[in-house]
């Protein structure tokens, strides 16, 4: 596995009126070549915050960077000048984004906005993109594209939005792809629709795909690594199947407990009590403490290290420690074996 | 279920259509009929713009019915009232919202939203019994009697939601309906709403319609579950009949794209992806609406609208493959399909 993108130790702050939020706080993780990282967690887990400052997205201020570093191509993405980074953005890395509806021009024809990156970063002729551009159209699966490239975001639908974001964010031929959410506000079958060309375009281009979501579904349909955020923190790291199969952060429990399964009668879904750590004061030791049912006196004191459970696989939770009380994965959280009864 | 069960709501052939200009018309509900049993969790899912929310509030009276009726416990809603009657009639049914940011009025305390609809219909006598009420209703939904005291913007998305909840339940009312409650809350705190929602019905005999888009948290909470798609009703079932054995092309395709948080099994399924979008309500296609999009679409679905039966007890479906009058070119079709694999 070569490494593609590296992110050490990296720190965001937001100056906000009163209080230091900490969004992320010290996260470190690396994008190999080829893959798809999924980073899962709640909303204010810094899950966004993260895949943002690969771009540099973050206004600073309100937000800073107080420490760590972005390593892509040898080069720290984070010493870069706002010059410099419009050189990456667009070209070596680019985002699509939750929302279709805003994120596009309202003003401007679709094929402009994907003409936009062609005309900068490839030198291309107007007329060049404007061909580029149709044949974008076609890859993402938009019917009569000679026709569509002219026409205005507002005159296509929820998913053909999202699919045009995509063509507009694969027009360079980027070597990383963020995805923030890429299908939280589609429906079930547009959603269907767009993680199967997203598949489709990662095999055609070979462009690693970092995924933001929420979602568990979407994360085992696309992901090959996963991420688990919590509280401005990675909790834990793994191949898929060892997130969904061999969890080993109560948190990550937590979460896989909380999904209605389809094929089996609940009565009650298990759920994690309270709600998520306020990051202006975030708690000294472990971010999950207050809402874990397994939490010991040194949690809420120091925070854990990252343990390796296996060369992929490494979690930061005080339960793996030699030391600790030994805990078994709660029932709820077993995926293994079910779900077998599907359509 | 064994024992006879009493209809609380029937709705017969109901329709909502908005005038947009002189010449067009968008049918939103277009002739929709069910009943809804009394202590029954009704379940109506399908993906935006399908009219799902239209029907919730026309049965509500929060539209008045373009066509059709609707009977709640004998009385027709529809009909024209008194404002004695309405009064009444809007204390046996309450709403819960799906945005708890937008549904709560910022610059009223908790304590008064909740005592809002107490002190319209005159339920308490003293501001004493009134505190004692609303402090009641605070413990019911989990939050704590000093949050009475607050404002809206002071509460995370789950309590708001929880706020709202409590707001409905203070008029005591028989029947809910929850337009998406859960949707705007991250997973952890949609399972403990969810959960909340399961109590409250239990311990109060409610009867609930539950409108959502999310399949797997409508299964879990609902004994029936209808399937809207573009102002009609495709099919309705108990709820595990219906994901165990789903009768209708588009309820197979809904089920079939859920992604489920289980890899193995995303990586084995075969899944129905269906093409294009929904079209526009304003010109449905002729016929069968989901003939657009229907892989088994036949000839006889573009002229002829399918009827409404039920084929199993209790299964009603819309559609011509399950009809004994036109299935015969489906059938063929199949027959056709084993013979050339045999060849």
């Amino acid at each position: 596995m070569s490494k593609l993108l590296e992110v050490k130790n990296l720190s965001v702050s937001f100056d906000t009126y009163g209080a230091e939020v900490k969004a992320v706080r010290d996260v470190s993780f690396q994008l190999n070549k080829k893959e798809t990282l999924a980073i899962v967690g709640e909303s204010g887990s810094g899950k966004s915050v993260t895949a943002q400052s690969v771009m540099r997205l973050v206004p600073t201020p309100p937000g800073k960077f107080v420490g760590g570093e972005i390593r892509y191509n040898e080069e720290n993405l984070l010493q870069k000048t706002e010059k410099q980074m419009e050189s990456i953005r667009g070209k070596e890395i680019s985002m699509i984004f939750q929302d279709p509806m805003t994120s596009l021009n309202p003003t401007m024809t679709i094929g402009k906005q994907i003409a936009e990156g062609l005309i900068k970063h490839q030198n291309m002729s107007k007329k060049e993109a404007h061909l580029r551009g149709i044949q974008l159209l076609k890859l993402v699966g938009i019917p009569t594209p000679e026709v569509r490239i002219k026409q205005y975001p507002h005159q296509y639908s929820g998913g053909m939005r999202q699919r045009a974001m995509i063509a507009i964010a694969l027009s360079c031929n980027p070597k990383i792809l963020i995805a923030d959410e890429p299908t939280t506000a589609l429906d079930v079958t547009i959603q269907a629709q767009i993680l199967e060309l997203m598949r489709q375009i990662q095999e055609e281009t070979g462009t690693a795909i970092i995924l933001i979501t929420h979602d568990l579904g979407v994360v085992a349909n696309t992901a090959s690594r996963v991420a688990v955020m919590y509280g401005g923190k990675i909790v834990e790291t793994g191949t898929v199947d060892e997130i969904f199969y061999e969890p080993k952060h109560p948190y990550t429990w937590g979460l896989l407990g909380s999904m209605p399964k389809l094929d089996t009668e609940q009565e009650e879904l298990q759920v994690i009590p309270g709600s998520p750590p306020d990051l202006a004061e975030p708690p000294k030791g472990c971010p999950f403490v207050a809402r874990c049912p397994y939490a010991m006196n040194v949690c809420s004191d120091y925070m854990p290290a990252y343990t390796s459970v296996s060369s992929t696989h490494e979690a930061a939770c005080w339960l793996i420690d030699a030391r600790a009380p030994k805990v078994d994965i709660p029932e709820s959280a077993i995926v293994e074996g079910k779900d077998i009864y599907v359509i | 279920m064994s024992y006879e069960k009493e209809k609380l709501l029937e709705i017969k052939d109901l329709k909502k259509h908005f005038k947009l200009d002189r010449n067009s018309v968008l049918k939103a509900v277009d002739g929709i009929t069910f009943d809804i049993y009394k202590g029954e969790a009704f379940g109506l899912v399908g993906e935006s713009g399908c009219g799902k929310s239209t029907a919730g509030r026309a049965i509500m009276r929060l539209y008045g019915a373009t066509e059709g009726k609707v009977t709640f416990d004998g009385e027709d809603v529809h009909q024209a009232k008194s404002k004695k009657q309405l009064k009444a009639f809007n204390r046996s049914m309450q709403m819960i919202f799906q945005d708890p940011y937008a549904s709560l009025n910022p610059r009223m305390t908790v304590k008064d939203i909740i005592a809002e609809g107490i002190d319209i219909h005159g339920l308490i006598k003293s501001s004493k019994e009134r505190t004692i009420r609303v402090n009641e209703l605070l413990e019911i939904v989990g939050l704590n009697k000093d949050h009475g005291n607050r404002y809206p913007h002071e509460f995370s998305g789950g309590q708001r939601q929880r706020i709202g909840i409590a707001r409905a339940l203070a008029v005591s009312p028989e029947f809910i309906v929850a337009d998406e409650p859960i949707s705007a809350l991250d997973v952890s705190i949609q399972a403990q709403v969810v959960n909340l929602l399961k109590r409250l019905q239990r311990e109060h005999g409610l009867t609930y319609l539950f409108i959502a888009h999310d399949l797997s948290m409508v299964k879990h909470i609902s004994d029936r579950v209808g399937v809207m798609y573009l102002g009609k009703i495709a099919e309705i079932a108990k709820s595990d009949e219906l994901y165990r054995e789903p009768l209708h092309p588009y309820t197979k395709a809904l089920i079939s794209a859920i992604p489920i948080a289980n890899p193995r099994v995303e990586r084995s399924r075969e899944r129905i992806i269906l093409e294009g979008d929904v079209p526009s309500p304003v010109n449905p296609p002729s016929g069968c609406r989901f003939r657009t999009r229907c892989p088994l679409a036949m000839d006889v679905c573009a002229k002829v609208e399918p009827t409404w039966q039920e084929y199993k007890q209790e299964h009603w479906v819309a559609c011509h493959v399950y009809d004994d009058n036109y299935n015969e070119e489906y059938k063929n079709r199949v027959n056709k399909k084993i013979e050339n694999l045999q060849v």
